[in-house]
C-alpha cells in the first residue's frame, strides 16, 4: 500500500552532502516531493526532512540508503508516529474588487495573513500541514493564483521523543 | 616537536603511517608536487601504468587478493575522470581502495581551468565517501578517515580530492597523525543480533532441504573458514555466486559450484526446491535470482549481511541478521555446538536431499573431464580443466568479462578465497590484465594466470608496458574467438543469429607479436591436442620470471550453458543448444 512519509535527516553540516542525499534518490529512481534543509541548534549539523511516497518496502529501502551515506546521522520517519508538519507557502492572487474580500475571508478560514496589498493583488502567508495548503488553493477557485511558492514539508515528533537524542 | 611538513609530503607520510605499500598511478600537472613527494622517500613503490583505468583495476585487484586497501594516484581533469571505471568497478564489489586524485589549486576551482574536473561530483555515484582537503595540516586526518571508511563496514572505494596549493612544498603545517578518528555519524554493525542468530540456527536445524548461498561477503569479510565449518557441521550444500567462488572448497562434493545465469544445474535445482535458504554476504543479484517474483516458492531466506540495505533489497529476509559475517557465522557455530546434542538434525531428510541433489549432479552437471579430439576446435571449456591442471588449482585466476569469465567461473573450482578474481557486479572488460598485475604485485612469487578473450584484452593490452617495466611475470591465457563472445551468445540466442558489431575476425592483431613487441613471450595454440603442452611450457621453470601471452584459438560458436532462461525461476535454463547434447559439451 502506498504511503507518504516524512523522512527526517540529521546529517553533517559540511559542502557537498545534500548533493549525496540528492544523489541517492535520483541514482535509486526514488521521488522526492519536497525537500527542505537547514542548520540545526548545533551548527555543525543540518537537518533535513523530504517527502516521498512508496510501500512499506520502499520507505524502509529509502531509510536504508540514507544510513548508508557516511554524512547521515539518524534518519527517521516521522509519518510513522505522532508528529506535527508545517509548510509555508506565499501565495500571489489577484484581487480586485470584490474578489478582495473574499479572498480575505478565504485567508482567514485557513488561518492565512495577507502579507503585501497592491490595489490588484494580495500576497497572502499559509502555513500548515501539506494538505492544508494544497485545500487552500484549491479554495482560491478560477484563474486569480498569479505566483505560488512553498517551502516544502518540516516536521517534528510529538511529545518528549527527539531525532539523535 | 611537532614535525612541519609540505602537504605532498604529509601526504605521503600518512600513507606510510597507514602501512602502504605500493601506490599505481600516473603523474600530471595537479599532482606533481605529491609524486616529488614520492621521489624523496623510500618506502613506497610508485607503479607508473599506462592508463588510469589500469591503476585502479591493480589497486582493485591488490585489494582483492590481500584484504588489504588498494591505493591510486592520478591527476586532475582526464586522470581523474580516467580512474572512474575502476572505482565505479571497486564499488559494485565492494573492494577497500582509496584513490587519491589531484585538482586544480582552489583559487582556480570553479573556473574551467585546465584539467579541472569536479571528481567529487563526477565519483559520487560510485564512492563509499569522497573528501575535498582544504588545508595542509587537514590531510593526516583526512587519510586515516578515508582508510577507516574504506575497510570497514561494508567496504568501497574513497576518493580524497586534493587541490595542489594543499601540497605545496613552500608551505609548512605541523604533521600530527591521529591514532584514532571520530566519525560520529559512522558506525557499521559489527555483531548480529543473538536473538535472531539462534532463531536462524533453529530454522537450519529443523530445515529438510537447506543450501547454503554464499556471496562475496564471505570471501571479502574472511568468513571462509567459518562457512566451510558450519557446512561441514550441518552436511550442507554450499553454492556460490561469482564473487563468492573459492570461500568453500569448489571440487568438495558438498560444493554445488556457481549458481545463477550461468551456474550449475544442480545449484539452481538446489536453490529453486530448497525450503531453506542461508544466504551468507550475499545481495540477491538479477543474475542470480532470475525472476524475483519466482525466486525460489518454498525457501524461508535467513539473510546475514553487514550491509542493512542489502537485506529484503530483492527478496524479503525471514530472518534478517545485519553484522559482520565472520562474527555471525562464528557466533552461529557456538549455537550450533550448544543445540545439536538436543535438537539433531534429521539425518534422513538430509540423506533424501543429498540423494536428490547428487542425481540433479549426475544427470546435467558440468563434465569436469573433457578430453580433446583430434581435428576438433579447442573447446574453451577444455582449456580452463587444463589450466586447472597445470597450475593444480592452486593459481591465482584473474578473469576480464564475458563467456570466458564464466567458463573459468564454472571450470576453475577454486580451493581457497582470494584466488579468483573478477569484475562481478559492474562487468567490467579489460579489468583482468590489470587485476592480475596488482596481485602479482602483492605476491611476487605467485602463480598468477589471466583468464582472458581477445576483446577484453585489447581494452587494457598498453599494461603490456608496465608488465615490463615493473617484471611482472604473470600467465595470460586468451581464449581467442576471434568475436565478442557473450554479446555473440545472446544475439545467437534473442536475435536470430543476427551478430551486430561483436565480429572483428577480418582485423585482428597477430597476439603472439603483440606480446613479442611489447619484450614478452608470445605463444599461439589452436590444436586441441597441443593445448595441454603448450600450457605446460607456459608454467615451466623456464619462463618463471617471463610475462607470456598464450593465444588459444578456440571454437568460435561454442556457447556458455547453462543459461537462465529470460523471466523464468532458478529453474528454468537452456541446457545447450538445440540439437546438440547436454551443456553445449559433449565427453
Amino acid at each position: 500500500m502506498q504511503r507518504r512519509a516524512i523522512i527526517a535527516v540529521l546529517l553533517e553540516n559540511e559542502a557537498g552532502v545534500l548533493s549525496r542525499v540528492v544523489g541517492l534518490f535520483s541514482q535509486r529512481g526514488y521521488n522526492i516531493e519536497s525537500l527542505t534543509v537547514a542548520p540545526t541548534e548545533d551548527e555543525t549539523l543540518s537537518r533535513l526532512t523530504l517527502t516521498t511516497v512508496g510501500d512499506e518496502a520502499h520507505i524502509e529501502q529509502v531509510i536504508k540508503h540514507l544510513y548508508k551515506i557516511v554524512d547521515v546521522f539518524k534518519v527517521q520517519d516521522l509519518a510513522e508516529n505522532e508528529h506535527i508538519e508545517r509548510e509555508l507557502m506565499l501565495v500571489k492572487v489577484r484581487a480586485v474588487g470584490a474578489e478582495r474580500e473574499e479572498i480575505k475571508r478565504t485567508a482567514d478560514i485557513f488561518r492565512g495573513q495577507i502579507v503585501d496589498v497592491t490595489p490588484e493583488t494580495y500576497t497572502v502567508q499559509v502555513v500548515g500541514p501539506t494538505d492544508k495548503l494544497s485545500a487552500f488553493l484549491r479554495a482560491l477557485s478560477g484563474g486569480r493564483i498569479l505566483e505560488v511558492v512553498r517551502s516544502g514539508a518540516s516536521g517534528i515528533s510529538r511529545g518528549a521523543r527527539v531525532l539523535g537524542g | 616537536m611537532t614535525e612541519r611538513l609540505s602537504g605532498g609530503d604529509m601526504l605521503i607520510r600518512a600513507l606510510q603511517d597507514e602501512g602502504v605499500e605500493v601506490v599505481f598511478g600516473y603523474p600530471g600537472g595537479a599532482a606533481l608536487h605529491i609524486y616529488d613527494a614520492i621521489f624523496r622517500q623510500q618506502r613506497i613503490e610508485h607503479i607508473l601504468v599506462r592508463h588510469e583505468q589500469a591503476a585502479t583495476h591493480m589497486a582493485d585487484g591488490y585489494a582483492r587478493a590481500t584484504g588489504k586497501p588498494g591505493v591510486v594516484l592520478v591527476t586532475s581533469g582526464p586522470g581523474a575522470t580516467n580512474a572512474i571505471t575502476g572505482i565505479a568497478t571497486a564499488h559494485m564489489d565492494s573492494i577497500p581502495m582509496v584513490v587519491i586524485s589531484g585538482q586544480v589549486p582552489q583559487d582556480l576551482i570553479g573556473t574551467d581551468a585546465f584539467q579541472e574536473t569536479d571528481m567529487i561530483g563526477v565519483s559520487r555515484p560510485v564512492v563509499k565517501h569522497s573528501f575535498v582537503v582544504k588545508k595542509a595540516e587537514d590531510i593526516p586526518a583526512i587519510v586515516r578517515k578515508a582508510f577507516l571508511i574504506a575497510t570497514t563496514g561494508r567496504p568501497g572505494p574513497v576518493v580524497i580530492d586534493v587541490p595542489k596549493d594543499t601540497t605545496d612544498p613552500g608551505v609548512l603545517a605541523p604533521y600530527v597523525y591521529p591514532e584514532k578518528v571520530t566519525l560520529r555519524a559512522y558506525n557499521p554493525a559489527v555483531r548480529g543480533n543473538a536473538r535472531q542468530i539462534r532463531k536462524a540456527v533453529e530454522a537450519l536445524l529443523q530445515a529438510r532441504r537447506p543450501v547454503i548461498y554464499a556471496g562475496g561477503g564471505v570471501v571479502q569479510g574472511n568468513a571462509s573458514a567459518e562457512l566451510r565449518e558450519l557446512a561441514r557441521r550441518l552436511r550442507l550444500p554450499v553454492t556460490m555466486t561469482l564473487m563468492g567462488l573459492g570461500a568453500y572448497p569448489g571440487e568438495d562434493p558438498q560444493s554445488l559450484g556457481m549458481l545463477g545465469m550461468h551456474g550449475t544445474y544442480e545449484a539452481n535445482l538446489a536453490m529453486h526446491e530448497s525450503d531453506l535458504i542461508l544466504a551468507v554476504g550475499a545481495r540477491f543479484d538479477d543474475r542470480v535470482t532470475n525472476n524475483p517474483k519466482k525466486f525460489c516458492p518454498d525457501a524461508r531466506i535467513i539473510h546475514i549481511d553487514i550491509d542493512p540495505s542489502s537485506i529484503s533489497k530483492i527478496i524479503p529476509a525471514h530472518i534478517p541478521i545485519v553484522g559482520d559475517v565472520r562474527n555471525v557465522l562464528g557466533e552461529m557455530l557456538q549455537v550450533v555446538d550448544a543445540e545439536l546434542p538436543a535438537n539433531p538434525v534429521n539425518e534422513r531428510a538430509r540423506e533424501l536431499w543429498w540423494h536428490q541433489i547428487d542425481g540433479w549432479r549426475a544427470e546435467n552437471g558440468l563434465n569436469h573431464h573433457l578430453t580433446p579430439k583430434p581435428g576438433r576446435p579447442i573447446l574453451p571449456q577444455y582449456a580452463v580443466q587444463m589450466l586447472h591442471k597445470v597450475t593444480r588449482g592452486e593459481a591465482y585466476v584473474c578473469s576480464d568479462v564475458g563467456q570466458h569469465q564464466m567458463f573459468a567461473a564454472q571450470y576453475y573450482r577454486f580451493a581457497e578465497p582470494r584466488r579468483w578474481i573478477n569484475s562481478g557486479g559492474l562487468g567490467t572488460m579489460g579489468f583482468g590484465l590489470p587485476a592480475a598485475m596488482g596481485v602479482q604485485m602483492a605476491f611476487p612469487d605467485a602463480t598468477v594466470a589471466c583468464v582472458t578473450g581477445e576483446g577484453s584484452f585489447m581494452m587494457n593490452m598498453q599494461e603490456l608496458s608496465t608488465c615490463l617495466q615493473y617484471g611482472l611475470p604473470i600467465k595470460i591465457m586468451a581464449l581467442n574467438n576471434q568475436a565478442l563472445g557473450m554479446v555473440k551468445q545472446w544475439q545467437d540466442m534473442q536475435y536470430g543469429g543476427r551478430h551486430a558489431s561483436s565480429t572483428y575476425s577480418d582485423s585482428l592483431p597477430d597476439f603472439k607479436t603483440i606480446a613479442e613487441a611489447f619484450g614478452h613471450v608470445g605463444m599461439r595454440v589452436d590444436d586441441a591436442m597441443q593445448l595441454e603442452g603448450a600450457l605446460e611450457e607456459v608454467f615451466s621453470p623456464a619462463l618463471r620470471n617471463k610475462l607470456v601471452l598464450l593465444d588459444v584459438w578456440v571454437d568460435r560458436e561454442e556457447h556458455v550453458y547453462p543459461m537462465a532462461i529470460r523471466g523464468g525461476s532458478m529453474k528454468d535454463l537452456v541446457l545447450a543448444r538445440a540439437g546438440e547434447g547436454k551443456g553445449g559439451v559433449e565427453d
